[in-house]
This record gives C-alpha cells, structure tokens and sequence, in this order.
C-alpha cells in the first residue's frame, strides 16, 4: 500500500520574463504508490525546485483548481493516480488555454463565458424570504442536480475539439451551466439566457463530439446538457415559425 | 504604483466576502465594491465544506434551543449577545440562498430538509446532499455574477492594511499574474480570508488557508482573539486528512475501536444507542472536541487500530445501506473509494481526528467591527464570537452568510458616518514601503533558509506540542520555537526571481502567515491555565470559570511574542454549567 517507485515527471516550463517557447523539465521523483500527480509534484516543488508554478488547493477534486494535461488527457492532478501510470508522466497546462506560466493557464475567457449565461436563479415569481421557501419535491431537484455538479474545472475546454478549434464557442460548461438554471423549477429566465446560448457561438457550434462527457471529474455530463438545449432550441424555432399559435 | 478607488474593498472572495460583496451591492448599486481575493471565488475553501448549515426552521426546534446548544458545545466561551444575533438571522440567511437557487436536499412534500449534526438537540442542519459548502459558494459566486458594481481582482494577494487617521483606509495587494502591487484606496475594508489549518500538517484545510487575513489585521494592531481553539474534527481519512462530514454520523455512522467497541460510551456519550438509530447529542452525536479526546485516551489505551498511515479507529456505514449512501453522502463514498481504495458500503473505513477549524480569529463585536475604525471581519478568519471553545459542527457555513451580510452592512454605517477625505500622500507613502517590504524579501540573496524548510519545522512543532492535548511543558518549548523560527524568517531567501505567478514568494507571504498564527496559537495556549472544549491540558485538566472565563486577545509585535491580555465573556442569560452529552440523562 505504501511501497515506493521513482517516476520520471515530465513537466511543461514556460517563464514569459525569460523563455521564448515552452521547454520541458524531467524531475525524478520518488513516489508511493497511493499518491496523486498532484503529490509529485508538491515533493518536485518543496524538495527540487521551488520554481515551478502551479494552481491546486483542496487535493478532494472540489475546489478545481489543479486541471492538467497528464499524458495528454485532461486530469484533474488530485485525481489521477500515480499508480494508473508508468514509470514516465508527462504533465502540461490544460489545452486551448493560452499559458501563463508553466503550468498555470489564462482563465479569463472561460470566466466570463459562464457569467454571460446569467448563471443565477431569475424567479418565476417574486416572493419574499419572509414567505418562505419555493416548494421543490425531490423529483424536481433531480432534474437539475447533475449540472449544479461542476467544479469549474475546464477539463471539458480541454478536452472540447471544437473550442480548440473556434475560440467564440460558449463551451460545454457554460452551457451546461445555463441548461441547470433552465430546468430548476423555481426559474423563469430561459428566454434570456437562450439569447446567449441559441446562437451560432452556443449551442450550434457543438459538433457532438462528446469528449466534455468523459472527461468530467464529476460526471456532471456536458454532452447530454447540451443535446438537450439543441433539442428545446429546435422545439422554440419550430414553434416560433412553423406554429406562431403555439406559445413557447 | 496604479491606485485603484473604491468604497469598500473586500478581501477574500469566499462564503463570506462574497455574501458581504452582494449585501453591499444590494444596499446600494452606487457603490463601489472590489473583491479581492488570492484564488478564484469558485476555489475558496469553502467548497470543501459538506455536512451543512444550521438554522431553525421546523416546527419542533425553537431559537433557544440552537442557542443552549451552540453556547453549551462552546463551552461558554461564546458572547451570548453575539450567538442570539447569529440564531436569530440564521433561518433568513439560509432561506435567501434557498431564493438564490441553493439546491438544498428536500423532503418529498418539497419543503427543505434538515438533518441531525453532532452536539445539536433537535434536526436543524440544512444540507445539498454533502456537497453543501460547495453549493453555497457557487450559488453565491454566480448570484454575484448579477451585480456589476462588484469589481472582482481574481488572484491579488493582499500584503498591508492602510490605516491613517486612526482608521483603516485600504490595502496593499500583489496582482499574482504580474507581481505588481496594487494600493486599493478604501472608506471600508473587510477581510474575509479564512482559516490558518495549514500550520498544522494532518488538515481537512486547502493548501490556501494559510491565515492570510488574520496576519493581515493582526500586523495592523488588531487582536487576534482566543487562537489556542482549534477544533479537530473527529473523521478524517488517515491518509491525507480529507474529512468524511459528521453527516456520516448524522445519518446513522457509527465510531468502533479495534475490539469493535463503540467506545464513546466510556467517555461519557452513553449509552450505546441502537446502531443505525441515533440519537441526539448522544454517542457518535456528541461534540466533535469531545469524540476527538476520546480517540486519543482509545489510542493510549491501545484500542486503536494499526493501519499503514497511522492508528485509527474505524466509521461503519454499511448498515445504511447503499441507496441512503448515495443518496445522502454521495462525496463520502466517492472519497473513500478513491483515495483509500475503499467502499463504505461495503466495508468500515479508519479514520482519524485531523485539524479543522479556527474557532479564534480577529477580535470583532458583534457588528463585525474589530477596533480599527473602517476594518470588519467575517467568517473563520474572524472571531465574533458564536464558537467559543469548540464550534458545533453546521454553525460555520451559517456563520459565513450572517456575519458577511453583517460586515457589509456595517461597512455601509462606517461609510456614512465617516469622513471621506483621505490623506492620499500619507497613504502613498505607507504603499511604498510596504513594496518596499516585499521588494527586500524578492532581493534578498544571502539568506540561507527555505520555505519549505521553515514551514516543515512550524508544522511539526505544532502537531507535536499544541495538539488534541497539551502541556505546559510542550506548549512553551511550541512557543520557543515558533519564535526562533519566526526570526530565521527574516533568513529566507527566494528561489524564484521572476515576477509572473510567483509561487515560491505567495509561499513565503503565506509562511509569514502562518507563523505569525501558529504564535498567538501557542502563547494563549501556553497562558491559559485550565482545559475548555478543544483546549485540553494534561496539567490542568478541569475548566477554571474563576479565572478564564475570558476572552484571550493576542497583541502583535514585529519581533517579541505577543501581548496577552483578556475580555470578559459576555453573558446574558445562560451561565456556565456541564456539558451534558449522556442520552441517559434528559
């Protein structure tokens, strides 16, 4: 449970002050089976190189801080288990990410992405907190609960070909985001937040490739929120041109 | 150096300076709000949190009731003027989130749910499954999104408080991305920065509770108050400390030791109720300072089981049976199945106490006013105080919403009743050596210590002599080292020169942190003289309301140990009695 392994951890290096592209740095590290990437790392920053710059925090896959690429694949480094790898691990920042310094990335776009959907309860109805709570059965809250799941990790921008490919897409979280707002029972603001995402940069950009899915740390399934949207846009569109009577 | 104007400059953008950030903007759209915070608000720790957060609102618990519990699980160390404010707004608070779009857990009538919580009489935890510091921070992080007069500065550190005039006027903060500082002119400030768990090596807390904001207000003169409490909560995985949330308990967990005893019935928490039917503030719902004591006497008296990380004893959950697991502690098993490769429903998981919480912190009154003109606090880096000597388990979340909707609102009273002109040359001038400060540790080459190093040192001298049980003996050799280690500091040199996302300086500034902390942790341990909740002292082991029915309040100095002086609890109508956690007695 506890026996050692020296690795071989490979890490992206980039210092804007002093390097003109990224370089990569091998440390040797000895490991115990049971520890995460994130682990290596730490014992590559207190005990080989204090330089090396990364984000982490709560180490429970909570706070969503420590999104890598490691060998590729978009991890979160507290969740990926030294012992589901080989000798040799290869950790970058997380693609499509512009970087910032080694294996800190530029956040901003994803930050504001999410804001733009108007991430935020808009009731139905107003009601005063003196009035008590909006009723919700378990059944209604099941509806949503799945997409209040997301850590805001940016695993699925990572993992999203099509991001990669066309910075203006809204992306799957942001999506997913305004698809939870949208299906709680206390809401009333699909309307608003569809102008955002029922357009060319939302939710028609998405190819369905389906990569945000897997590689959600905690399945919150982006690719399901988002076939959803397309379908209840398609649904608008029809009613809105086909069937003018109907309301929406 | 850029100067940045604003009305109130919020520091720390968690459960609580996000709360107080969107009272302000609710108060008044006109003002100006800068929420600065060295993480993302999305990765504050008060994501980590789980169980819940309490507040009446059933038919059969009453206000009095929250508030004999709360005093009596704080060991009367509460100011009981400032645990009736917090009880009385409690259920608004939380209902707001329930606007807000908290998905709070239901029942099937659709109404919110509450579940039982350790050293709490009657059901009054509100709970997301246990998730719920999770939810309410991003439901507050994204109800925040709506105001735009809350200017966010993601990833500033903030490095001196501005005070001039007898009044706090602002801040100094590094922005991380280009190592410039930044100076925040200010009419009011709130720091709302979290905890300090990271002085200790086993914790529940995140790499960035690192007392920050308590350094920060504590450097400025104020006090920080009753330090030597700090809470371990009794169920951490033995590995790395990750907690599994008293909700474990609540919904029916129990405690056995390697005989598979359920111990807790020898240290007065009996009897043994029946497994899988708790009751109330009885056994495995005793106060969580109390079970964390009796793990230690278990492992004295080796019942403890051996594990390779350390003795344990064991959490059994299978008897709820995987659907109430998945449905109500869904984290809990993804935890355990994760990093300890092992599933509560199928198997009992070794736990341990770990470090949790600061029931110390800035000395604020119930206001959320510390002192200093102009400087509120909020949340676990504050000290109101509603925990007194050991926080009951779902008052903290709670916490973050009254008392950050309070600083705001305080805030706003200080604003209008102030005078706003500011010296801005004095404050300039009090900027630039505070660059200058950080300048001389950035340039520092001869220096011989490492960060690394200093905070290997501080960690092992806490977990060694300031722990569940302490000594007079060990607490001074704790205040000794601490001491000289806070000394060696002025030694340190950086390794990392450059500027962009400088993680080995945010390192240094934490570990400054963290030892000015870890003293005033000492020193008030060392100074008071009796045991009271999470403060056990083999050498005086009884509680002493003669002498120490006070308020410890810990003054800094840049080169001597703290001042120490004491503030009278405040007590209004509950006096000090027996903490009574025997299902026996009613």
């Amino acid at each position: 449970m506890s026996e050692e392994r020296q690795i071989q951890l490979e890490v992206l290096r980039y210092n804007p002050e002093t390097d003109s592209q990224p370089r990569y740095q091998t440390y040797t590290v000895p490991c115990v089976n049971e520890w995460v990437v994130l682990d290596a790392l730490n014992y590559v920053k207190e005990n080989l190189d204090p330089t090396l710059s990364y984000r982490w925090s709560c180490h429970m896959a909570v706070c969503g801080s420590c999104g890598y690429m490691i060998n590729g694949e978009p991890k979160l480094g507290c969740k990926a288990f030294i012992h589901e790898y080989g000798d040799h691990i290869r950790v970058e920042p997380l693609a499509n990410f512009p970087i910032e310094r080694d294996l800190v990335t530029v956040v901003e776009d994803f930050i504001a992405k999410l804001a733009s959907v108007k991430p935020y309860l808009i009731p139905k109805e107003d009601k005063p907190i003196s009035a008590g709570e909006f009723r919700q059965t378990p059944a209604e809250l099941k509806k949503y609960k799945q997409y209040t799941l997301c850590i805001n990790c940016m695993l699925c921008y990572a993992a999203c070909p099509q991001y990669g490919l066309v910075p203006e897409f809204l992306g799957p979280a942001a999506i997913s985001m305004a698809h939870r707002y949208n299906q709680d029972s206390r809401d009333g603001g699909r309307d608003q937040r569809q102008e955002v995402v029922a357009t060319d940069e939302g939710v028609w950009e998405c190819s369905f490739v389906g990569a945000c899915s897997e590689v959600c740390p905690k399945h919150v399934d982006p690719a399901g929120a988002l076939q959803q949207v397309k379908v209840a846009s398609t649904i608008d569109w029809y009613k809105e041109h086909l069937m003018p009577w109907v309301k929406k | 150096m850029e100067i940045i104007k604003t009305d109130v400059a919020i520091v720390g953008a968690g459960g609580a300076g996000l709360r107080a950030a969107i009272a302000l903007a609710e108060a008044d759209p006109k003002l100006r709000i800068a929420l600065i915070s060295k993480v993302y608000p999305m990765r504050s720790h008060t994501c980590a949190a789980e169980g819940g957060a309490a507040g009446v609102i059933k038919s059969d618990d009453s206000l009095d009731l929250h508030f004999n519990d709360t005093v009596g699980g704080g060991d009367w160390l509460c100011d009981q003027n400032a645990v009736e404010y917090f009880i009385n707004e409690a259920p608004n608070e939380l209902m707001q989130l329930e606007h807000w779009g908290c998905p709070w857990s239901r029942e099937p009538d659709g109404s919110v749910a509450v579940r039982p919580f350790g050293g709490m009489k009657i059901k009054r935890t509100w709970f997301a499954a246990d998730k719920s510091g999770f939810h309410i921070l991003h439901t507050l992080f994204q109800t925040s999104l709506k105001y735009p007069s809350i200017q966010r500065f993601d990833e500033y550190y903030a490095i001196d408080l501005l005070v001039d005039d007898g009044r706090c006027q602002g801040l100094t903060a590094l922005e991380i991305r280009s190592g410039e500082m930044r100076q925040f002119q200010a009419g009011a400030v709130i720091i709302a920065a979290g905890g300090a768990g990271k002085m200790f090596p086993f914790t529940t807390n995140g790499a960035i509770k690192t007392g920050d904001g308590m350094a920060l207000a504590y450097r400025a003169g104020v006090p920080l108050k009753d330090m030597e409490f700090v809470q371990y909560h009794p169920t951490g995985l033995p590995n790395n400390g990750i907690l599994l949330t008293e909700g474990c308990r609540g919904e029916g967990g129990i405690l056995v030791n390697k005989h598979g005893r359920r111990y807790l019935q020898d240290y007065g928490m009996g009897p043994e109720t029946p497994v899988g039917q708790p009751v109330l503030k009885t056994m495995e719902l005793g106060p969580r300072d109390r079970l964390s004591q009796s793990f230690w006497h278990e492992q004295r008296k080796g019942n403890t089981v051996s594990t390779p990380w350390g003795e344990c004893v064991l959490l059994d959950m299978r008897h709820l049976g995987e659907k109430k697991i998945n449905e109500r502690l869904p984290l809990v098993r993804d935890l355990c199945i994760s990093y300890l490769n092992m599933d509560p429903v199928k198997e009992p998981i070794p736990i341990r106490p770990v470090v949790h919480y600061c029931m110390g912190g800035i000395h604020t009154d119930i206001k959320a006013a510390t002192p200093v003109p102009g400087l509120f606090a909020a949340g676990e880096c504050a000290c109101v105080s509603i925990n007194g000597a050991n926080r009951l388990g779902s008052n903290s979340l709670t916490e973050l919403l009254v008392f950050g909707r309070r600083a705001a609102l305080s805030a706003i009273e200080h604003l209008q009743s102030s005078p706003s002109a500011s010296n801005d040359p004095a404050l300039s001038a009090q900027a630039r050596a505070s660059e200058d400060r950080i300048r001389a540790l950035f340039d520092q080459s001869a220096g011989t210590e490492t960060v690394a190093g200093l905070r290997k040192e501080m960690m092992h001298t806490m977990e060694e002599n300031a722990g569940i049980y302490r000594t007079g003996e060990e607490l001074q050799r704790a205040c000794e080292k601490i001491a000289e280690l806070r000394g060696r500091y002025a030694n340190l040199a950086l390794t990392d020169k450059s500027k962009v996302f400088n993680t080995d300086l945010m390192q240094a500034l934490e570990l400054g942190s963290m030892l000015d902390c870890a003293e005033t942790v000492a020193v008030g341990a060392r100074d008071r003289t009796e045991s009271r909740g999470a403060h056990q002292r083999l050498d005086f082991t009884a509680r002493d309301d003669q002498n120490f029915l006070k308020h410890t309040l810990a003054y800094h100095h840049p080169k001597e140990p703290p001042r120490i002086e004491y503030l009278d609890v405040v007590i209004t109508k509950s006096q000090p009695g027996v903490r009574d956690y025997s299902g026996a007695k009613k």
